[in-house]
């Protein structure tokens, strides 16, 4: 079937972009603000039509392992939660990146900490872009901004994740999730056959079926000497994720004098406020990263020598920021502006804090 | 007749199964892990599954069970191994998938994904080792150690009022309908041993005519963790253990 | 009358001397060496007896390490 173009939430536009994409298998357990991706594929019964297998879980922690086993068998298999259920998972992410498997993961992030709020937030930043389970490891962290990238990241998810053996998260917030938008969602591609999967990923555990040996994954090395040369086989992964994968947006670079720097739903709301600033006659631009993790270090360190400070807008106290500061190494002022517990500033709000920060000062 | 002609003209009776690997195992000498390994490896080769099994290990003592039966193997994380193989049955039917853990990978930490897994009725054998103790970590107390058993966190042995009871595992997973069949065996002497090897003869066979959850319960001696020989394990294994863990068959729905 | 007779080859190597199968089997073939080891150190398995030997593999049944090759054959009684 061809593309199509429909209106709909971020959440529908991931099941439905899924099954388009021929996603083998989906694992999910209900929790707000995510559930309708789970009850959209549940709906869509892609079982009868593409074969992809839709099961919820018991609980986000048998989620995660089922995507373990599915990934490795080869299948190209996701899980969605919301923050305090993403925790949930952290373990079997660690697995499936200690095991150098493919999966898309999704957080539809909710405020926090703890139970929080059913309200949209970026607070796991943190626990998205630096590890968040055990063990030195990465993710491949995009960040939509529409519901247009929330299908569309779907597929890059799951193209980076297979292309590095990489575990790849798609990490909105609950704004972009909730959200009705028009999207275009890609003509359906028919799920690989065991005979490509086999091909594509010679390291499945799919059953011997004639091979010479045996095949096993897993993520425990009890020779010290092994594991550090895993580790470091891991490290070697993510440079070469870093020197490839950055993706970001800018806006009005060119000639700003000021940057503001956010990510997902966020940016679309800085991206007003820079254009009522700029009517103002200040020069603000904007950048966007897509992928906070690789992190567009090079091109902000770029831009902190052009620009006379920096204001990072994010959903949190403060996490994204860091990463900036990293980058701008201490040329400029990085300033932070963030809204918590569920609370979205409006670009009035996002310019009065620039001025605080830049202008009255 | 001199045992050089009986070699040379008899016919072999046993022989170790091809698909054990020639890895020496981690286990302690006499761990009931060692036979149950031996009767899988047998079980798969007898009933031609090599090329379409996939094993799922669990943490544990049997954790590296991956590098001796020679077979495809997922490594889970600590309980997951149900939640693990139901995915790689359901994506990958054709395939029989089977779980090995212990008493505290599925009795405890896997409490929740054991009971699922069978509920869903997937179409896997769960290999449930039950030898009341925590063995790799040195032997501390599993959910299914008896009252008055001493461990590591027990030493004054189990009592109810600290630590609970003992818990059944086979029997609550036979009351859902998901199970087809739940046998609990033990592989102390050599009938018991064949008795166990039709078991997982049948749980695998069930696994590979898609009729739901099988479970093969065997109860196990750690000597090191019970401070026995293994053949003074045997023993009390048989004295004390059977008492709470009757063997034979749950569930048999043919 | 036809008399079954049996023989056992054992790994020694592999052994580890847990002692199960001299407990298993029924005619007293099977001992732990007294003072010899193996490679890893066991005191391991060998057949003291091996005219005994009726070829049950009860021994090999009972094995956690698969150590055991079993064979048999019927011969008549002279």
């Amino acid at each position: 079937m061809e593309e199509e173009v429909r209106l709909m939430k971020g959440n529908e536009a991931i099941a439905h972009a899924a099954i388009r994409y021929g996603v083998d298998g989906y694992f999910g357990y209900p929790i707000t603000p995510q559930s309708e991706i789970l009850e959209t594929l549940e709906a869509e019964m892609p079982w009868e039509t593409t074969g992809m297998v839709v099961l919820q879980a018991e609980s986000e922690v048998a989620a995660i392992n089922m995507v373990y086993g599915g990934a490795a068998s080869g299948k190209a298999v996701m899980t969605s939660s919301s923050s305090p259920g993403v925790s949930l998972k952290q373990e079997g992410i660690s697995y499936i990146a200690a095991s150098e498997l493919p999966a898309l993961i999704i957080n539809v992030m909710r405020g926090g900490p703890g139970l929080g709020t059913i309200q949209p937030s970026q607070a796991d930043y943190f626990q998205a872009t630096k590890g968040g389970g055990h063990g030195d490891y990465h993710l491949i962290v995009l960040a939509p901004a529409t519901v247009q990238e929330m299908a569309d990241f779907v597929a890059l998810g799951f193209d980076l994740a297979f292309k590095y053996r990489n575990p790849a998260m798609i990490l909105a917030d609950g704004i972009v999730g909730q959200m009705m938008e028009k999207v275009v969602l890609p003509p359906y591609r028919p799920r690989r056959t065991d005979e490509e999967i086999a091909r594509q990923c010679p390291w499945a555990t799919t059953g011997r079926h004639g091979r010479d040996h045996r095949n096993v994954v897993t993520s425990l090395e009890l020779e010290s000497h092994k594991m550090e040369e895993n580790n470091i086989r891991f490290q070697q992964t993510y440079d070469l994720i870093a020197r490839n994968e950055v993706r970001y947006k800018e806006y009005h670079t060119d000639d700003a004098e000021y940057l503001i720097v956010a990510f997902g739903s966020v940016a679309r709301i800085c991206l007003k406020a820079i254009e009522e600033a700029r009517e103002a006659g200040i020069k603000v631009g904007l950048l966007r990263p897509i992928t906070l993790w690789p992190f567009p270090t090079e091109r902000i360190a770029g831009l902190s020598h052009q620009v006379k400070g920096i204001l990072v807008v994010e959903l949190n106290a403060g996490q994204m920021i860091e990463d900036v500061r990293l980058a701008a190494e201490c040329r400029v002022p990085v300033c932070h502006f963030g809204r918590m517990g569920g609370i979205v500033p409006n670009p009035t709000e996002v310019i009065t804090a620039f001025n605080q920060n830049f202008r009255e000062k | 007749m001199k045992k050089e002609d009986i070699i040379k003209a008899g016919t072999v009776v046993y022989e170790r199964p091809r698909l054990l690997t020639d890895n020496i195992t981690h286990y302690c000498p006499g761990c009931s892990h060692g036979v149950v390994h031996r009767l899988i490896a047998e079980i798969l080769d007898e009933m031609d599954l090599a090329d379409r099994a996939v094993g799922v290990a669990p943490v544990g003592c049997a954790v590296f069970a991956y590098n001796y039966i020679d077979v495809d193997w997922v490594e889970a994380a600590h309980g997951r191994a149900p939640a693990v193989a139901t995915a790689i049955s359901r994506l990958n039917p054709d395939n029989v998938v089977f779980t090995y853990q212990g008493d505290g990978d599925l009795a405890a930490i896997g409490t929740a994904e054991t009971i699922h897994a069978a509920n869903r009725g997937e179409n896997i054998v769960i290999v449930f080792i039950n030898n009341a103790i925590y063995g790799m970590t040195g032997g501390q107390m599993a959910p299914t150690t008896l009252l008055g058993q001493k461990t590591a966190t027990t030493p004054y042995g189990r009592t109810a009022a600290l630590n609970g009871y003992p818990i059944k595992m086979s029997d609550i997973l036979a009351t859902l309908d998901g199970t087809c069949y739940v046998t609990r065996q033990a592989v102390h002497t050599p009938a018991a041993v064949r008795k166990a090897k039709s078991a997982l003869k049948k749980a695998f066979a069930n696994a590979a005519a898609k009729k739901g959850t099988s479970v093969v319960e065997i109860v196990s001696t750690c000597n090191s963790g019970w401070k026995l020989t293994p053949d003074q394990s045997n023993k009390w294994m048989a004295e004390h253990m059977f008492e709470k863990y009757p063997l034979g068959d749950l569930k048999n729905i043919d | 009358m036809a008399k079954i007779k049996g023989a056992v080859v054992i790994d020694i190597n592999r052994c580890k001397g847990c002692d199960l199968c001299v407990v298993a089997c029924p005619v007293d073939v099977l001992e732990l060496q007294p003072k010899e080891v193996n490679d890893r150190g066991y005191h391991y398995a060998y057949d003291k007896n091996p005219e005994a030997c009726i070829g049950c593999a009860s021994c090999a049944t009972v094995c956690p390490d698969g150590c055991f090759t079993v064979y048999r054959i019927v011969c008549d009684k002279q």
